[in-house]
């Protein structure tokens, strides 16, 4: 008598709400006895590789800034020609535009996983959010620039005096690394479109987002209190 | 029988086989080439860096020796082929660089963890095969980077691999070198810096996520550990070498002054610069810098214990005891850094309170040295290239080990700093001993990386001269050291050093013996890789996953479907059904182990 | 062939031991008050180090030899103990150990660094510069007066950057390309870095300190023994560096007045 297996179910391109059987070579243990009966070995679940990268990264990111800020606080105090400046006004305006873009991150985020689990039928409406966000992210670096060209009207180039030197230090290197998690969100933003964005992708790249913004917040009230 | 899993291997980052020539052998996505790719730049590196090592030692033996060749490769640096004082100081920057960086880090950690990492917890490939990729890549653009000092009008930086500033930082008034070479020697670190991110990032996730089913994180064979606890080591590391090479570049490119204080006078010229802090530079430089140092030897350690419990038929006495040894290790290397800073100035009381971690650090190097040795009692070894390199490596850390108790007190270190005692002591315990680790690891995976035997005639007396060789050549540095011998001298003029230049002599010939012998391993490579016997899938009887593949392994690891482990990597010694006195890890059979006086 | 290795290691072992026990390369003769701290610890710290060293070449080769014979009987035995027994050897053993070299320790250490000079220690400055060492004394004045750096110029002899005409106390320093003390007085000696980085060791008196550019710092010592002895640099400091020395004389009290007269009359 024939047998005759049914066919493998299609995969309908959605990303899994949580980590199934099989992905990743993890899970799936439930017909698994390890050979000295210790069961509880079984138990280790494995995430998707992008969420624990993502904190590597963040963490890389951290000791870096980390390093940075030794250096002001040691070259503050080993000099005597440190001249206070006043932060150009722009940053408050682009601080806070930094922050709406973490919320509208977060918005598109919901929409988006409404999309994915059918709750929300138009793909328009998360696309709006991260549209939103990029724009956010963009006009922040906008504000970033005219900051330095408020310190330059003043005078204050990288080499003018230490403070200058560590305010277009930290504002760069932060600049640069908010340029990556634009490229990021123009990914995701991308992928979404096509249908092709999983949920670690989006997770990541909002986590690596977010934290460009509370970097900023560290960074500004450095600044604040130092410069 | 070994099981694999029912369904194929779905994989997060799943990527095809690759065809074209390009894309298997260049810009490659696959892990055993991005690793195999890290060899061959270590091995390049390795070379040029023991060049360079010999024109420092001819020089220091011989000052006045014309170097036959030498002035058609640098006219401005030896002259009538004889080394000048600032070309030697050169040289050995370029030296201490490329074999700290692109021979000590990327041999054991890049090469090997990039082959066998995702091997031995089981899955097809890294995560993230692109950024692997580009980890090699932007690699290689350091090192070409780096090399290009060479080329420029003054030559590298001569400031050594430590650029401690102001020397480093105030441009070429400083002196050769100082100007462009210093600045491409900060980039080209900065790049390297980049690429150890991206591969750190890497490994980490490999070993959280990328497990097979049963590899729980207990069951992780030692070196997939060593591994994971360099990624971290240089994760923290280099993320603050970075910015110090930043800081470094805006110095010389940028007018600022974050090393440079105010009131420098060279040639009679005031420097601009003002407020800086010179030990700053040591301060970031060293927080870095010792960590690299277990960076370099943690994977060596790795590896020389899986040789070596191979290699025995048994276990480590514990495991878990090595494991905690090696975290420690990691985790009390940032708290020593200060001891190179003992006499720089920096507030005495810290140096004092430096020094307690470091006479600490000594209690976990003991114990897995220990280990090694108690592990051995009893067991049933096996001789060969491997283990025998293995061996060379636990009595080189003890020999490199011992000088630690001197350099680790500030009181002693008023007579040993910055002499030779340091430099034979670093050699030893990192640079003699990890290259004893990269060679008892190319011997022991050669066979699985390739599918053909090592000649192990050529491989046994590739040990032996190297073993007594690197004796001769750096267990002298220490006599020299107590003598007060003075490190990064171009030769030896002061009175006191005169009657030690015989010693130095000697230890010149012995590096160039020592040297010309490594071209025995190099011509073992070649040959074996075309005319090496066939290898077996498991030539030494191991246990962990890389044994279960056959040699070489095919594109995809393990053809598609994850291996199902029930084991440890320990299970040598034991009785089983077969007859074989270990169980492989992803044998269902259990383990019935067999000790003393069953 | 385990053999063969574990007799070399041994034999290697107990070479390189030889020239320490001999003491074939040692450090020049102790001419300080201090250094017997510094030279005990050091003969404390090789004995403990060459005990450790030995110990475990030895072990490790003997177990070389005794384990690797091939053997039928297929049983693998433990390390008596097991591990507990060798992680607690090595906690205790070596903790203690260190423990006790790091308490002794600084006490030599504090002998140098947390001792202030005594209040009649003679004052003598001493600038390290691409590529030499200079040394200015305070003169009959006992002051000495401020540094210019702006005001150096090598060609005009103006080493330390002095300014006689505006500065009182500049007048009489004493400018000196070699450094001369008397034999038994305290030297308070301050450290200037003129460029670079560079570091004083004088490995007979057992002092080492690095010069830091912007930091002021200094070292006091008395030496015990009439002399000629080098000062090294020893902070790579550019090309010059292996060249970079001053003689350091150690003289009877008479002879340094001498010395000292002949000097401010060459001014």
């Amino acid at each position: 008598m024939a047998t005759t297996l049914p066919p493998p179910k299609p995969d309908v391109g959605r990303p899994p709400e949580r980590l199934e059987a099989g992905h990743n070579g993890n899970g799936g243990f439930g017909n698994l006895v390890p050979a000295d009966g210790n069961l509880r070995a079984l138990q280790e679940y494995s995430p998707p590789p992008s969420s624990s990268a993502i904190w590597v990264g963040i963490a890389a990111i951290s000791m870096s800034f980390a390093a940075f800020t030794s250096a002001l606080i040691v070259r503050q105090g080993s000099s005597t020609d440190w001249r206070h400046i006043t932060l150009p006004s722009v940053l408050y305006l682009s601080t806070l535009l930094l922050i709406l873009s973490s919320v509208t991150l977060e918005i598109a985020r919901r929409r988006v996983a409404a999309f994915m689990s059918g709750q929300e039928t138009r793909a328009d409406v998360p696309k709006r959010w991260l549209y939103a966000t990029l724009s956010l992210g963009v006009l922040f670096m906008v504000g970033q620039y005219l900051a330095w060209l408020q310190l330059r009207s003043q005078g204050l180039y990288l080499a003018t005096n230490p403070n200058s030197s560590f305010f277009y230090l930290f504002t760069a290197l932060h600049a640069l690394h908010v340029l990556g998690g634009l490229a990021g969100l123009v990914r995701v933003t991308r992928k979404f479109g096509l249908s092709t964005l999983r949920r670690s992708t989006l997770n990541a790249t909002s986590y690596y987002w977010h934290f460009m913004g509370v970097l900023w917040l560290y960074l500004f009230f450095l600044l604040w209190m130092k410069i | 029988m070994h099981e694999t899993s029912a369904a194929p291997a779905p994989a997060a980052q799943h990527h095809g086989p690759p065809t074209t020539f390009i894309s298997k052998h260049v810009f490659s996505l696959d892990h055993k080439v991005i690793g195999l790719q890290y060899y061959g730049l270590a091995l390049v590196a390795v070379f040029v860096g023991m060049v360079l090592s010999w024109l420092m030692r001819i020089h220091l033996g011989w000052t006045n020796a014309a170097i036959p060749g030498l002035q058609a490769i640098s006219p401005n640096g030896a002259p009538g082929g004889v080394i000048t004082p600032e070309y030697y100081l050169q040289l050995m920057t370029m030296h201490a660089t490329l074999m700290v960086f692109f021979v000590l880090t990327t041999a054991p950690f890049a090469a090997f963890g990039n082959y066998f990492l995702p091997i031995q917890v089981g899955a097809e490939d890294m995560p993230f095969p692109h950024f692997n990729m580009m980890s090699f890549w932007t690699t290689l653009t350091a090192f070409c980077v780096l090399i290009s000092a060479f080329f420029v009008s003054d030559g590298p930086p001569l400031s050594g691999w430590t650029a401690y500033a102001p020397l480093s930082a105030i441009g070429k008034v400083a002196g050769p070198g100082e100007g462009m070479g210093q600045v491409i020697w900060a980039t080209a670190i900065g790049i390297f810096c980049i690429g150890q991110l991206l591969g750190a990032l890497n490994f980490i996730s490999t070993v959280l996520d990328m497990r097979c089913k049963g590899m729980t994180l207990s069951r992780l064979p030692i070196t997939a550990w060593a591994w994971f606890i360099t990624s971290c080591m240089g994760l923290t590391a280099f993320a603050v070498l970075m910015p110090a090479c930043i800081l470094l570049i805006l110095d010389h490119v940028a007018g600022t002054s974050f090393f440079i204080p105010s009131g420098l006078v060279i040639n009679d010229q005031l420097l601009p610069h003002s407020g800086g802090s010179t030990l700053l530079w040591q301060h970031l430089f060293w927080f870095f810098g010792h960590p690299e140092v277990y960076i370099a030897i943690v994977p060596g350690m790795g590896i020389v214990t899986h040789v070596l419990v191979t290699n025995m038929r048994r276990p480590m006495l514990s495991t878990k005891a090595l494991l905690y040894s090696m975290w420690a290790l990691a985790f009390l290397s940032y708290m020593v850094y200060g001891h190179h800073m003992f006499v720089s100035g920096m507030n005495p009381f810290s140096s004092l309170v430096f020094s307690f971690p470091t006479l600490m650090i000594t209690i976990p190097s003991t114990i897995v040295v220990l280990l090694w040795i108690g592990s051995l009692y009893g067991s049933k070894l096996r001789i060969n290239s491997a283990s025998l390199f293995a061996l060379g490596f636990v009595s080189m850390f003890v020999s490199g080990g011992v000088s630690g108790f001197f350099l680790a007190q500030p009181s002693l270190d008023i007579m040993l700093h910055a002499t030779y005692f340091v430099v034979g002591h670093f050699h030893m315990v990192m640079g003699v001993a990890a290259m004893f680790g990269i060679f008892s690891g190319t011997y022991f995976w050669f066979p699985k990386m390739t599918g053909r035997m090592m000649n192990e005639t050529l491989g046994k007396t590739h040990f032996w001269l190297t073993f007594v060789g690197t004796y001769c050549i750096f267990m002298p540095f220490h006599y020299l050291g107590m003598a007060g011998n003075v490190r990064r001298y171009a030769s030896f003029t002061d009175d006191y050093l005169q009657r030690l230049i015989p010693l130095h002599q000697f230890i010149t010939i012995a590096a160039l013996f020592t040297g010309s012998v490594q071209l025995i391993f190099f011509y073992n490579l070649i040959y074996s890789r075309f005319r090496g016997p066939q290898a077996s899938a498991n030539p030494w009887e191991g246990t962990s996953l890389e044994w279960i593949m056959p040699s070489p392994p095919p594109w995809n690891n393990f053809g598609g479907k994850d291996p199902i482990v029930y084991h440890d990597a320990d299970q040598y010694g034991v009785r089983t059904s077969t007859g074989a006195d270990y169980i492989m890890q992803n044998s269902p059979e259990s383990a019935v182990v067999v000790r003393d006086g069953d | 062939m385990a053999k063969l290795l574990a007799v070399t290691i041994i034999v290697i072992a107990i070479l390189s031991a030889i020239p320490v026990v001999m003491n074939t390369w040692k450090a020049p003769a102790d001419i300080s008050t201090h250094g017997h701290l510094i030279d005990n610890q050091m003969s404390d710290t090789m004995v403990e180090a060459g005990v450790s060293f030995l110990a475990a070449q030895i072990l490790l080769a003997i177990f070389i030899w005794q384990f690797s014979s091939p053997r039928t009987d297929g049983k693998v035995k433990t390390f008596p103990g097991g591990a507990k027994g060798l992680v607690i050897a090595a906690i205790v053993l070596v903790g203690v150990e260190v423990l006790a070299l790091g308490a002794f320790g600084s006490k030599a250490w504090a002998q140098v660094y947390f001792t202030p000079p005594g209040v009649d220690a003679m004052p003598i400055q001493v600038q390290a510069g691409q590529f030499a060492f200079y040394f200015r004394y305070p003169g009959p004045d006992g002051k000495f007066g401020p540094l210019h750096p702006e005001m150096i110029n090598e060609g005009n002899q103006n080493l330390f950057g002095l300014d006689p005409e505006h500065d009182v106390d500049s007048r009489d320093d004493i400018v000196t390309a070699e450094m001369a003390i008397p034999v038994n007085k305290e030297i308070h000696l301050l450290m200037h870095a003129k460029d670079v980085s560079h570091s004083f060791y004088v490995p007979a008196l057992r002092i080492h300190q690095d010069f830091v550019p912007g930091l002021d710092l200094s070292l006091h010592f008395t030496a015990t023994q009439i002399g000629k002895y080098e000062i090294v640099c020893s902070q790579l400091c550019g090309l010059g560096h292996y060249n970079m020395r001053a003689y350091l004389e150690v003289m009877s009290p008479q002879d340094f007045d001498d010395w000292q007269k002949k000097q401010a009359a060459a001014q």
